[in-house]
């Protein structure tokens, strides 16, 4: 960016908002996915939906490109900054604007905070359903970009699910307005196309989301199993039986490792996996369906099965659980965060290969994952430090997603392409199929400003510290074009 | 206007789109108004085509077969023509559902029609519509390449959603040919209560108290011809019953029987409470512009779906349109005519030049024009 251009964005903004100094950039070289990081040349903070529009305005005039960002929590390298580029971090646009109870929804700025839709809705005895694990710190926005999704994706979908409207600034300066407040619509569906877009469209200013009545009871059970695969089996049973919990989730013994150094989760002894069913609905549906649930997981025979007897213990599942990402940075100085899906029935084989390719690899990997949808997270440690550690746990993140393709699934079930995984996109989707999808991001952004060089396999690669060709590139299974 | 093309296969259906130039898609033709166009286009014949041949419908009649259907992974796949009646059937007998009721069932409706128009039935209330059900598509598109979007599990995000964008894109963008859907479970056990409202404002007061209840309904409509809310619940007895009862100590009411439950419902998906020469309109509303509205509409001429969330119009005096149009832009809101005369937007129209930028970048040869209004 030349000085004349960043001098034309300083008066856009009072010099408290437009952050140029190394020291202010370097919070924002990296998002969730530490591997890489980039340095933009200014960091802007809007405080308004008019100032956004007028940055995104400039950065269309002026040819500059553009990441928005949030809390910079993106496991995908979604809001990591372009080098040369601008971040528009969204964060002070954190105003709930509209709560209403009786319609049932919330109007919000992009910068608020996922957990406080939820804590704002509370009192009215209502929700906003999805809860990606950093929920606490992790803004909407940020999920309209990537349609985040959480543990109660099988029930309640994925964040595109929840989204009732959307305004929003175009790359190419528009200002649209999609969807509005009703449930219904008459298509096509431009907030389903929007939410997902990876940053490649725009930025939202404003959204209208759905808010559900909060579950008047839940069960929670807590199953330790000898293996993975009987944990695995165990949810085969309970989906075979007809039942929808409203989550089901499953941590392996690295995992569970990790979780009790972090927050002293208590899991029972003896266990290679722990299986968390949660139930929730009406109280009279749930004291129905924990009869059937115990009776099934009994069935399976676990090692231990405790259901929690109150909501302290509930939560104290939960936090395990939602522990586990950040727990495992005790386990390991550095790790991957993987995301693939395969079929549920599938789980057990695919763990079984995860593993072993492992252990060929000499890499440890940790898993925890969604059972209910088949969304994997292996987490693959390795050490920095040691020299051909980063390459050996890509290229085994690699052989990961590959074998979610094989298997019919997909290479991310919630954390989206983003960065991480451009170069995988192509095994997903055919050449026409990634045409019409450049077509369509070229429509909302003729400059390519927005986001550019993620999500499609043809992007530049600012500041990758994999050097060389990727390991499926050396192998001739993907190339590169 | 030539007979209707009727391919057999996906690669039949693209040579065929392939071969001509201006596409028209149909399915069971329950919607008549999507596939009919109000008049002749003005410039057809100068479009560009170039081949005298300007419209061309293509069927999905003989495009039919469930592909694909595995119970334990909660996903089907089947052709665009599959009945959605067919579907249901296969569903059942694995004890799984489409939750969203899909509309048009024993009328003859398919799954690409019923995609492609976005429609859902009373179900939507509790779990959501079409879009919130639909996984992935495969989609003919204006060059005759067979495209596949979205995935086969129930969990994906890897590229932009085009199934989603897809549902209710009646057949603007391309030709739907294939379809991959998530089902859930059929609760084994359901009841229909009828909630006792004097008026339009008992009747909003209702939908909003239900909209925040805590009871899970299943649906929630009110009937054409009455104020009254009718809701439907789904759980394992012995819940049921407890529920039941806790509905009517909460709200005045009666539970219907089985019989008079199963006819409402059929009425309401079949849209046999609409005379047979009656144009229909669909209105996507909120409780709070139906506060405004509910009113003045006759309740015969009407049904409130999904819990206050849309409105079902009939309109059997052509003059009406009109005033229609006027009365739905005074509302800010949009109207879609599914049967009938009329035209097909009414209300408030969108113009944002992304719609045009979308349109051109997946149909840039304008494969698929629409109805021209």
């Amino acid at each position: 960016m030349g000085a004349d251009v960043l001098a034309s964005l300083s008066r856009l903004l009072p010099p408290e908002r437009l952050l140029t100094q190394p020291a202010q950039l370097a919070a924002y070289e990296s998002d969730g996915l530490t591997a890489f990081k980039a340095r933009p040349v200014a960091v802007v903070v809007p405080e308004t939906q008019e100032e956004v529009v007028a940055l995104v305005r400039f950065c269309h005039d002026a040819r500059v490109p553009f990441v928005a960002r949030g809390s910079g929590t993106s496991l995908s390298g979604g809001s990591l900054p372009v080098p040369g580029g601008v971040v528009i971090a969204l964060n002070r646009l954190n105003r709930i604007l509209r709560l209403d109870p009786d319609q049932r929804i919330a109007v919000v700025e992009p910068g608020v905070i996922n957990l406080q839709v939820t804590q704002s809705a509370a009192s009215f005895g209502l929700h906003y359903a999805p809860d990606p694990s950093s929920q606490s710190i992790c803004t909407i926005g940020g999920n309209i970009a990537f349609n985040s999704g959480g543990a109660h994706c099988l029930k309640y979908g994925m964040t595109a699910n929840h989204v009732l409207g959307l305004k929003a600034v175009l790359a190419s300066g528009e200002r649209v307005e999609f969807g509005r407040a009703s449930r219904e619509f008459n298509g096509p569906d431009w907030c389903g196309l929007f939410t997902g877009h990876e940053g490649l469209f725009g930025i939202a200013l404003e959204i209208t989301l759905q808010l559900l009545p909060r579950a008047e009871s839940f069960h929670t059970v807590l199953a330790g199993y000898a293996t993975l695969e009987g944990a695995g089996d165990a949810v085969a049973a309970v989906i075979a039986a007809g039942l929808l919990p409203g989550a089901m989730e499953i941590m392996d013994a690295l995992a569970l490792e990790a979780a009790k150094a972090a927050v002293h989760a208590e899991y029972p002894p003896g266990c290679e996996a722990v299986l968390i069913v949660e139930l929730e609905g009406p109280r009279e549906t749930v004291t129905v369906e924990r009869e059937r649930l115990e009776a099934i997981l009994t069935a399976s025979r676990p090692v231990a099965m405790r259901p929690a007897r109150d909501s302290r213990e509930r939560l104290a599942i939960w936090k395990g659980r939602k522990s586990a990402f950040s727990a495992v940075g005790r386990l390991s100085p550095d790790f991957i965060v993987q995301d693939g899906v395969v079929p549920r029935q599938r789980l057990g084989e695919a763990l079984r290969r995860i593993s072993e390719m492992a252990k060929e690899a000499g890499i440890r990997v940790a898993n925890v994952f969604h059972a209910g949808d088949g969304n994997l997270h292996p987490l693959i440690l390795f050490n920095g430090r040691e020299p051909g550690a980063l390459e050996r746990a890509e290229a085994l993140a690699g052989r990961i997603l590959e074998l979610c393709i094989q298997m019919g699934g997909s290479i991310t079930g919630e954390h989206g392409i983003g960065m991480e995984k451009r170069e995988f996109l192509p095994a997903q989707f055919g050449e026409p199929e990634l045409d019409v999808m450049r077509q369509i991001r070229a429509a909302f952004d003729p400059s390519g400003l927005a986001n550019p060089g993620k999500m499609f396999p043809d992007g530049d690669a600012p500041a990758l510290k994999l050097k060389g060709l990727h390991p499926l590139e050396q192998a001739g299974l993907i190339s590169r074009e | 206007m030539n007979e209707a093309l009727m391919p057999e296969t996906m690669a039949a259906f693209a040579d065929a789109v392939r071969s001509v130039d201006h596409v028209l898609v149909t399915g069971g033709g329950t919607k008549p108004r999507l596939s009919r166009r109000a008049q002749p286009p003005v410039n057809a014949e100068q479009s560009g085509s170039g081949s005298g041949l300007a419209w061309t419908r293509i069927s999905t009649r003989h495009l039919s077969g469930m592909q694909e259907y595995d119970p334990g992974e909660f996903t089907f796949t089947a052709l665009a023509g599959t009945p959605i009646k067919t579907i249901a059937v296969v569903l059942a007998g694995q004890g799984q559902y489409l939750p969203f009721d899909p509309m048009l069932l024993e009328s003859g409706a398919t799954l690409g029609g019923t995609v492609a128009s976005g429609l859902s039935g009373p179900g939507r209330f509790r779990y959501g519509g079409v879009r919130d059900f639909i996984l992935g598509l495969r989609v003919v598109d204006g060059r005759g390449r067979i495209l596949r979007f979205g995935g086969r599990v129930v969990k994906n995000a890897a590229g932009f959603d085009l199934p989603k964008f897809l549902v209710g894109s009646r057949g603007c963008y391309s030709a739907i040919v294939e379809a991959t859907f998530k089902v859930f479970p059929c609760p084994s056990s359901s009841a229909t209560l009828r909630l006792h409202a004097a008026g339009p404002p008992d009747t909003l007061r209702l939908l909003t108290g239900l909209g925040r209840a805590r009871h899970e309904f299943d649906a929630v409509e009110v009937a054409p011809g009455s104020h009254d809310v009718v809701v439907r619940l789904r759980a394992p007895e012995p819940a049921l019953t407890a529920l039941i009862a806790d509905v009517l100590t909460l709200w005045p009411g009666h539970q219907l029987d089985d019989e008079t439950a199963s006819g409402l419902w059929s009425s309401l998906r079949e849209w046999r409470w609409v005379p047979l020469d009656a144009g229909l309109v669909k209105v996507p509303v909120t409780l709070d512009t139906l506060a405004l509205w509910l009113g003045e509409i006759d309740p015969a001429k009407r049904q409130v779906t999904a819990g206050g969330q849309g409105v079902y119009l009939s309109v059997d005096d052509p003059g009406t349109w009109a005033t229609l149009d006027y009365r739905l832009k005074q509302l800010n809101l949009t109207g879609l005519t599914l049967r009938g005369g009329g035209p097909l937007g009414l209300g408030v129209r969108s113009a944002q030049h992304i719609e045009e930028a979308v349109k051109a970048a997946l149909d840039p040869d304008c494969k698929f024009p629409g109805l021209y209004d």
